[in-house]
C-alpha cells in the first residue's frame, strides 16, 4: 500500500519533470499544442468530477466557452490583468453553473444528458445572437495578452506554457483532493446508489449541484487560459464537435480513476496530431475509436494499468493477482 | 407523548390505496414489530416515514416535531434511518468505505478543510467510529473487502452497519434476516437486541420470520390491506383470531404457532 503510494508520487514527479523539459526540445508549433493539451486536461479532469456522481453533461465545453468570454470581456472592457480575470472567470462560470443546475436536477442519467445539451446550446446561441457584448457569430478578437511581467513576455509560447503548467497542476491538485475527500466519496455514493445515499443523510440534489458548480469553475479557468492564448474566440470553437472530443477523451481514458481522463487526453492529442494530414477523415476516425472503445474496452485505457503492473511487477504481486477470481472488481473510491 | 407517532396516515398511488388511516405510537427504546401478509403496506409505510414518498394524508411526528414531507436526507439528519428490503449497498466500495460514507452526516468540517488537508484529525476520528461499528456487526475481518464480494448474510449485516453509522435514534429494519440460515438468523436477532440495549435505539422491525418477531419484539402491530388489523403484545397477537384469519393458508398459521415442520 505504502509502496504503491511512493511509486505513484515518483511517477507524478517524473511526469512533471518531463513536462517541464519537453518544451525546450520541441518546435514552437508543438509547444502551442502542449498548451492546448494542458487546457484540455483541466477540462477533462473537471468533467470527470461531475461524472463521479453519475451526471454526464453535454454542456461542459460551453461552460469553458463561458469562462473564455468572461475573461475576454473583463480584460478588454475593464482592462483587468490575467491574474484577476482568470479566477473571476472561474467564479463567473461557477455562478452560471449554480444558476443552471437547479432545473437540471429534476432529471437524471440520459435525461440529464439531454437537458444539459439544451441548456448549453441556449448559452451558445446567446453568444451568437448578441453582438453586444459577445460579438455575435464572429466572436471576439484582440483579446488582451497576459502581457509582460518582470522581464518575461507571456506572449511567447514557452512562458505561457509554464504559466499554464503551473495553473494546471494547481487545478489538478485541488480536484484530486476533492476526489479523495469525504465529499468525493459522497459524490461516488450517489452514483452507486442514490436512494441509499439519500437515506443516510446525503442530500443528493445538493451534492450533485456541488459537483456541477466545482466542475464549472474549473471549466471557466480552462476557458480563460484558452481565450488569452488564442487572442480571439467565437461561438463555433465551443460547439458540439469539441464536446464530442471531450467525451472521447474521457471514455477512451476511462473515468473510474482520477488519471483516466488525463490519459485519454494525452493519447487522443497524439492521435489528433498524427491524423492532421487526413483532417476530413477525423470525425469518422474518432467515431470509430469511440464505438470501438465502448464495445471492446468500456473500462477505458485506465483499465489496462493493472494489467501492465502485473506484467512488470514482482512475482509475488503477480501471483497474488493470479489468485484473484476472474472478473474480480476493484474499489472505485 | 410517544417518541414516534403516525397519525391518520394515508398513502395512495393513483387509484391504489397502499396505506389507509394508519395510527401508530412507538415508545422510546421499544422494539416494535410490523407484520402482515405480503402487500399489506409494511415497506410502503417505511418508505413514507423515511421520506421516499410523501403522505397523501396524515402526519408523521418524531420527538414532538412533524416530519411529514421532508426529504430522506433531512429525516436521516433528525435521527430516523431505514434499511432496505433489497440489499442496498455501495457495491463498488469496500466495507470500510461503505460505513465511512455513512459517517458523512455526523462528520464535521467543510470543503476548505478537505482541500487544504487540515481535516486529518476529523478523518481519524471518523475512521475510529466506523471501525467500532464494523466490529460490532462482526465484519472487522472483511473491512477492506469489496461489498459486492461479500456473502449475502454479511451484506445484510453491512446494510445495518451503514444505517447505524449515521447515528439514528429510530432505526427501521426492513426484513433484516431475509435469505439467512438459522445460525445467521439467530446471530442477527441477538445483534438487533444488542443494538437496542447498548445503543439506546428504538427499533421498528418488519419481518416475516415469526420466530424472530416473537423473540425480540416488545409489541407488534399487524397490517393488512394498508390498515392496522391488530396491535398488542406478542402473545396477544398470536391468540388474535383476526390475525390468524389474515394469515390463512395453513402454513402461515402453523408458522405463527411456532411449528416449523409443517411449513411446506
Amino acid at each position: 500500500m505504502l509502496k504503491h503510494k511512493v511509486l505513484s508520487i515518483i511517477g507524478v514527479v517524473a511526469l512533471i519533470a518531463v513536462m517541464s523539459v519537453l518544451p525546450f526540445f520541441a518546435r514552437e508549433y508543438y509547444v502551442e499544442i502542449l498548451i492546448i493539451f494542458l487546457i484540455n486536461v483541466i477540462l477533462a479532469a473537471s468533467y470527470r468530477l461531475i461524472a463521479t456522481t453519475g451526471d454526464w453533461t453535454l454542456c461542459h465545453v460551453i461552460l469553458m466557452g463561458a469562462g473564455a468570454y468572461a475573461s475576454a470581456l473583463m480584460a478588454k472592457y475593464f482592462g483587468w490583468p490575467f491574474w484577476m480575470t482568470a479566477p473571476l472567470a472561474g467564479a463567473t462560470v461557477g455562478l452560471v453553473g449554480l444558476g443552471i443546475v437547479y432545473p437540471m436536477l429534476r432529471t437524471v442519467g440520459f435525461g440529464f444528458f439531454i437537458t444539459s445539451l439544451a441548456v448549453g446550446e441556449f448559452i451558445r446561441l446567446s453568444w451568437i445572437k448578441f453582438h453586444n457584448p459577445f460579438g455575435g457569430p464572429r466572436g471576439m478578437i484582440n483579446i488582451p495578452e497576459v502581457g509582460i511581467i518582470g522581464s518575461i513576455d507571456f506572449y511567447e509560447a514557452i512562458p505561457y506554457y509554464f504559466m499554464t503548467l503551473v495553473i494546471t497542476l494547481v487545478c489538478l491538485l485541488i480536484l484530486y483532493r476533492i476526489d479523495r475527500s469525504r465529499i468525493g466519496k459522497a459524490f461516488k455514493s450517489i452514483y452507486e446508489d442514490s436512494v441509499l445515499a439519500e437515506s443516510i443523510g446525503i442530500n443528493v440534489g445538493r451534492y450533485r449541484s456541488f459537483a456541477f458548480v466545482i466542475g464549472s469553475f474549473f471549466a471557466g479557468i480552462a476557458g480563460a487560459l484558452l481565450a488569452h492564448r488564442l487572442g480571439a474566440i467565437d461561438p463555433h470553437i465551443f460547439g458540439l464537435d469539441e464536446m464530442v472530443y471531450l467525451l472521447v477523451w474521457v471514455i477512451v481514458g476511462g473515468s473510474t480513476t482520477f488519471a483516466g481522463p488525463i490519459i485519454g487526453v494525452a493519447v487522443m492529442t497524439i492521435l489528433f496530431e498524427w491524423t492532421r494530414p487526413l483532417m476530413e477523415w477525423r470525425p469518422l476516425f474518432f467515431g470509430v475509436i469511440l464505438i470501438g472503445f465502448l464495445i471492446f474496452m468500456p473500462g477505458g485505457l485506465e483499465s489496462l494499468v493493472p494489467k501492465f503492473t502485473r506484467l512488470f511487477g514482482n512475482r509475488k504481486a503477480s501471483q497474488a493477482r493470479a489468485e484473484e477470481p476472474a472478473g474480480a472488481k476493484k474499489s472505485v473510491v | 407523548m410517544a417518541m414516534f407517532e403516525v397519525r391518520g396516515l394515508c398513502k395512495n398511488f393513483g387509484g391504489l390505496t397502499a396505506i389507509s388511516q394508519l395510527n401508530l405510537e412507538v415508545e422510546e427504546g421499544e422494539i416494535r414489530g410490523v407484520i402482515g401478509p405480503n402487500g399489506a403496506g409494511k415497506t410502503t409505510l417505511f418508505s413514507v416515514i423515511s421520506g421516499v414518498y410523501k403522505p397523501t394524508r396524515g402526519k408523521i411526528v418524531y420527538l414532538g416535531k412533524e416530519m411529514s414531507g421532508l426529504k430522506s436526507s433531512q429525516i436521516a439528519a433528525r435521527g430516523v434511518v431505514r434499511t432496505f428490503q433489497r440489499t442496498a449497498l455501495f457495491h463498488h466500495f469496500t466495507v470500510m468505505d461503505n460505513v465511512l460514507v455513512a459517517r458523512h452526516l455526523r462528520a464535521k468540517g467543510g470543503l476548505f478543510r478537505t482541500i487544504f488537508g487540515t481535516s486529518r484529525r476529523i478523518d481519524m476520528e471518523q475512521e475510529k467510529k466506523a471501525l467500532e461499528i464494523i466490529d460490532f456487526m462482526g465484519l472487522s475481518h472483511l473491512k477492506d473487502e469489496l461489498a459486492d464480494n461479500l456473502p449475502h448474510g454479511h451484506q445484510r449485516a453491512l446494510g445495518i452497519a451503514v444505517a447505524l453509522a449515521s447515528e439514528p435514534k429510530l432505526l427501521m429494519l426492513d426484513e433484516p434476516v431475509t435469505g439467512m440460515d438459522p445460525t445467521e438468523t439467530q446471530h442477527m436477532t441477538d445483534l438487533i437486541k444488542k443494538i437496542r440495549d447498548e445503543w439506546a435505539m428504538t427499533i421498528l422491525l418488519v419481518e416475516h420470520d415469526m420466530k424472530v418477531v416473537m423473540g425480540i419484539c416488545d409489541k407488534i402491530s399487524v397490517l393488512n390491506f394498508g390498515k392496522k388489523l391488530a396491535e398488542g403484545l406478542p402473545q396477544q397477537i398470536l391468540d388474535n383470531p383476526d390475525v390468524i384469519e389474515a394469515y390463512l393458508g395453513g402454513e402461515d398459521v402453523v408458522a405463527l404457532l411456532g411449528g416449523e415442520e409443517a411449513v411446506a
